[in-house]
């Protein structure tokens, strides 16, 4: 398998992370699901920084953001699958 | 002329190249290392008067107080192989925070990593209390105070004594010890997406093959388990270890978060460093974090800062402070030999007495600090490199540190040592 730019901690979860440098909007990434080693493929629609998330589907505004197969927190906004996913659209419910 | 000098200068190629060979491991390589065999590994370390094995042989000179710090660096800056443990308290210390501050001073000079202690104090009372704390574990001590001294005849007396300690210390004989002889801690730092998916769950790996082995190991970090208190409290041995973690948490929620707030945790978790490293919330963050206990270990118990584990080999949990430092700090306080750091965008924390080995997955922080990094795990965002072969490399560097390489932090000579307080002081 050649290198991965996103990888998914479990099926459950509704964000990947971006592992590669210099990731450019319109990118077919090859995405793996750590859990199970289960490929599948995701266009970006943004350049996203190594370490940032990606939406793996649309998300709305107010629905649970998944990690680890975890809440992680919730949408501020409407976010579309291939979307960064970062503090500018996503917070935690505990505060 | 010295125009075109600085031109080159400023874009010459970075000449690191992501260091020797010996440095950056991409691969596990367990052909007649530790990890072909855990059970009959073994490592070259140093059986202290207590039993407990020490795999570094440092003479400290110690200081009760602030107002030490000078006398205890002259006397490591005369007696060479000594070494000074300046720090930032010690007057004044009161309630729990006089425990801690005793716990602490006690536990590092008692750490099977020191080999003999001086330890110099402004006044004789309190300087005895820690020389007989120390003297517990049988390896020589002694303590001077300053007051009716003077600093310059203290750093005189205190001298012969550490020229004689050092002396001693290196002809000490080492011997092979069992690999389950090593205590090893961890906490991870400057963390982001890419420690949940490959540092911390290697050190995790790690404590699942070594903790049946007989090794002691140690997590804590009460603040950044928010978010995952619910997974951590199913982590407990017991019903009752969950109930005595699930306190200490809570107690952190409501008598420093609550009663002392200026504005949520949030600003503070994650910090501005994890968020520009891609982590999003503290949720988040604790995932991560928790990764490093593993699929297996439970802990058999839940500690105070800087207290001794006594239930025997196996995972504990520490109350402590996020703060690198004075975490590592505190850990090394209370026994632990080899400190284990996952980091993602790149902490550059060290240790005066406890090696403390970096493990980073992340290929920029390889690439632009790779100096900083012990064991490179990038190969498991590759897919190139399994968890347990992530595991393995980490054991083998375990093992190579224990038997004398020096970690890159020991190596850039980071000394972080910082006493954890809680309360102003008296």
């Amino acid at each position: 398998m050649s290198a991965p730019q996103l990888l998914v901690h479990e099926k459950k979860d509704t964000v990947g992370v971006v592992v590669v440098e210099g990731l450019k909007a319109g990118t077919d990434m090859l995405c793996v699901v750590t859990h199970d080693n289960s490929a599948f493929h995701l266009t970006s629609k943004m350049d996203v920084p190594i370490g940032h998330k990606v939406a793996l589907a649309d998300i709305k505004a107010g629905d649970t953001i998944w990690k680890y197969g975890q809440d992680i927190g919730i949408a501020k906004a409407d976010i579309a699958k291939g979307e960064h996913v970062h503090v500018h659209n996503a917070k935690t419910k505990r505060w | 002329m010295s125009n075109i000098a600085m031109f080159h200068a400023q874009t010459a190629p970075n000449p690191f190249r992501g260091g020797a060979p010996d440095q950056l491991i991409t691969k596990a390589t367990p052909t007649a290392l530790a990890s072909a065999d855990y059970a009959n590994a073994t490592v070259r370390g140093w059986r202290r008067e207590n039993g407990r094995v020490g795999v570094r042989n440092h003479v400290v000179i110690l200081p009760l107080d602030d107002l030490s710090n000078a006398a205890c660096e002259a006397v490591a800056a005369h007696v060479k192989g000594t070494m000074a443990l300046p720090h930032a308290y010690g007057r004044l210390q009161f309630g729990e925070d006089l425990e801690i501050h005793f716990r602490t001073l006690i536990g590092i000079g008692s750490n099977p990593n020191v080999a003999a202690v001086v330890v110099i104090g402004i006044e004789d009372q309190w300087t005895n209390r820690v020389v007989e704390g120390i003297a517990k574990t049988g390896k020589p001590v002694v303590g001077f105070g300053i007051e009716l001294n003077g600093d310059i005849a203290t750093v005189a007396k205190a001298s012969y004594e550490a020229k004689r300690f050092v002396q001693w210390a290196n002809e000490l004989p080492q011997e092979d010890c069992p690999l389950s002889d090593l205590w090893i801690s961890t906490k991870c730092g400057e963390s982001d997406t890419t420690t949940g998916l490959s540092s911390c769950p290697t050190v995790g790996n790690m404590y699942d093959k070594l903790i049946p082995h007989g090794i002691y190991g140690v997590f804590g970090e009460t603040s950044e388990i928010t978010g995952a208190e619910h997974l951590c409290k199913e982590r407990a041995a017991t019903p009752e270890v969950a109930e005595k973690w699930f306190k200490m948490w809570k107690s952190y929620q409501d008598d420093v978060i609550e009663a002392h707030k200026t504005d949520d945790l949030s600003d503070s978790q994650p910090t501005k460093g994890n968020i520009a490293g891609g982590l999003t919330t503290i949720e988040e963050k604790a995932l991560g974090n928790l990764e490093k206990i593993g699929r297996e270990c439970r802990y058999i118990d839940a500690l105070e800062p800087a207290e001794a584990p006594a239930k025997g080999p196996g995972l504990y949990y520490m109350d402590t402070s996020s703060a690198a430092a004075e975490c590592v700090t505190l850990m090394a306080a209370a026994g632990y030999v080899i400190h284990t750091f996952p980091t993602g965008q790149g902490n550059v924390i060290g240790n005066p007495i406890v090696p403390v080995i970096k493990i980073s997955g992340n290929p920029r922080t390889i690439r632009t600090m790779g100096e900083h990094i012990d064991v490179d795990v990038s190969g498991v965002l590759r897919r190139e490199m399994t968890i347990p072969e992530a595991g393995d490399a980490l054991i083998d560097m375990i093992v190579r540190t224990a038997n004398g390489r020096l970690t890159a932090a020991e190596s850039l000579g980071h000394r972080e040592f910082v006493m954890t307080k809680l309360y102003r002081s008296a």
